[in-house]
């Protein structure tokens, strides 16, 4: 799936749910289904600002392709960044960078979550754009 | 009035979010504001918006009535001694810090002591650990226990004679537990040692009689208490507001300037430089108003079973553990409950909650000495006024098992 389909199978998902405690129900499914992150990797560096949960980004570069890992403190937040995971992690950093990243906003989570939330999600993504530009560049 | 009826007077509390009805429990943060505060604001701004104390014109008598009015009317809530004791500041932060900067410069010297306690806001430290900072002071603290409760009996130990002031919140935006400070102040006083009270909560929730109390400071915000945004109050002894020196210079603050030299406007003014939020601080008197309306016992009874009801839902839940727990009587305890919930994330319970129509604080509350105190790195508030009611309760409590039994 291009990373595109990949954006639109998520909108699509989200539209079904009409209610926001529905959104809710399944990010934070999603957020229990967040693979293990390592605590030793819970270092400053890698702390993003701006939430009010406690966000870490972590990634590496295998075979040209940027992996993402990431966790939160907060359910919700966690479901969120698995999203976001699981639509940039693997992919090669000018795909990542193809990306507009409306996704986010399509789904409604940028408007409806907290103004200190959706800074810690604006920053997020700033954060998987920093590394994937650094990608191309070889400097990861 | 019963509570439908002073809810009546609110217009915010009949708007809807997500579809449901607002329930709003985060007052100690801000308060809604009753239509009398937001006609009195209007009025100023559409008929009588001038610069006060300066002009000899309609409008400008008109503000100036308007804001000197409210003065008086601080004044008699607070039962000060005189209107002169009243100056009016942007908030509870900017009143700390007025009196943190002009008592540090007149009385704190090198190797002296302040004392604040564990449980003060922000607010009420950072001013005080910039003025010791700037004159080699030195910041003591005094801790709570762990019912929320301030250690008064550890206070005699801390004060020495180097200790030049108190400060210390008559009620914590966290906790919830009302302060003794009249015995605290007792105690500071018999070493003579003066004493600031943080009361941003106690205005709110308290009768407050600065000369029964016997502070030698008292500082709060309009916002908290049904005022329009940007006012505050700083309650001063006379001495000591004629003894310190003012804290910021400009417009309406002097007596007599040349270039030489430059002398001082009497109390209040000599703390009220520059163009003063005069329309917001003119709502305090309709505020203040409100609150008499507020004061009556059919209300408090009410308020009281409201209290109790939360209190007894928040204690009796094996998951949830609350800070500030009353050891005698309920009385002790403001309608203000911060907890945490055993495995989950203050966070995604506020989040949930909103979505549920409840506003609630999540999160440090300004706090962050206290969080480290219980060992969390946050928690989540509720905060009711008397306009809350028994049924936002009910909903809330219901609300709050469904949302945690959605995050376990």
């Amino acid at each position: 799936m291009t990373l595109i389909e990949a954006e639109n199978a998520i909108v699509e998902e989200f539209s079904m749910y009409e209610e926001w405690l529905d959104k809710y129900e399944y990010l934070i499914e999603l957020g229990k289904s967040l693979q293990d992150y390592p605590e030793s990797a819970k270092t400053d560096d890698k702390l993003i600002k701006g939430c009010q949960s406690r966000v870490w980004l972590d990634h590496k570069i295998e075979d040209g392709k940027v992996i993402f890992n990431a966790d939160s403190d907060a359910i919700i937040t966690k479901g969120i960044i698995s999203l976001l995971v699981g639509l940039y992690s693997g992919r090669t950093p000018q795909e990542i960078l193809s990306s507009d990243f409306s996704v986010v906003e399509k789904i409604g989570l940028k408007e409806n979550l907290s103004p200190t939330r959706a800074n810690g999600l604006v920053s997020m993504i700033a954060k998987i754009r920093e590394v994937a530009a650094y990608g191309t560049e070889g400097l990861v | 009035m019963n509570v439908q009826e002073i809810r009546s007077l609110f217009p915010a509390l009949s708007r809807k979010v997500y579809g449901k009805d607002l329930v709003y429990f985060d007052n100690a943060a801000t308060s809604q504001r009753p239509q009398s505060v937001i006609d009195e604001w209007n009025r100023i701004s559409s008929e009588s918006n001038a610069n006060i104390h300066r002009a000899v014109h309609r409008l400008a008598d008109e503000a100036t009535q308007a804001y000197e009015q409210a003065r008086d009317a601080v004044k008699d809530f607070l039962n000060a001694s005189a209107r002169e004791e009243i100056v009016f500041t942007s908030g509870t932060t900017a009143a700390v810090n007025l009196v943190a900067f002009c008592f540090g410069e007149a009385y704190v010297r090198e190797g002296d002591e302040v004392i604040v306690t564990e449980a003060e806001h922000h607010s009420n430290i950072v001013p005080w650990q910039m003025m010791c900072r700037r004159k080699g002071a030195v910041l003591k603290v005094l801790p709570v226990d762990d019912s929320g409760h301030l250690m008064v009996e550890e206070l005699g130990g801390l004060l020495t004679d180097r200790t030049r002031i108190v400060a210390v919140t008559h009620i914590s935006n966290v906790l919830g537990i009302i302060n003794p400070v009249k015995d605290i102040i007792a105690e500071c006083h018999s070493r003579g040692v003066p004493v600031l009270v943080d009361g941003a909560q106690g205005a709110v929730h308290c009768r407050v009689d600065v000369q029964d109390m016997d502070c030698d400071f008292y500082v709060f915000s309009g916002h908290k208490l049904y005022a329009a945004t940007g006012t505050g109050v700083l309650y001063g002894k006379k001495k000591w507001l004629e003894d310190m020196p003012p804290y910021m210079g400009g417009g309406e603050m002097v007596g007599t300037v040349s270039f030489a030299e430059t002398t001082y406007a009497p109390l209040p003014m000599k703390f009220e430089a520059g163009t003063q939020n005069f329309a917001s601080a003119a709502t305090l008197k309709p505020a203040l108003e409100c609150i008499n309306l507020l004061n009556n016992n059919e209300l408090i009874k009410y308020n009281d079973t409201v209290r109790d009801f939360l209190l007894d839902r928040l204690t009796s839940d094996g998951r949830i553990r609350l800070y500030g727990v009353p050891r005698g009587t309920n009385e002790e305890k403001i309608p203000l409950f911060s907890f945490s919930v055993d495995g989950v994330h203050h966070e995604d319970l506020a989040l949930i909650l909103d979505k549920m129509g409840i506003a609630v604080r999540s999160g440090q509350m300004c706090a962050e000495p206290l969080m480290d105190r219980f060992g969390v790195t946050g928690m989540l508030r509720v905060s009711l006024a008397p306009y809350n009611t028994m049924e936002e309760a009910e909903y809330f409590v219901e609300c709050l098992n469904r949302a945690i039994d959605m995050l376990v």
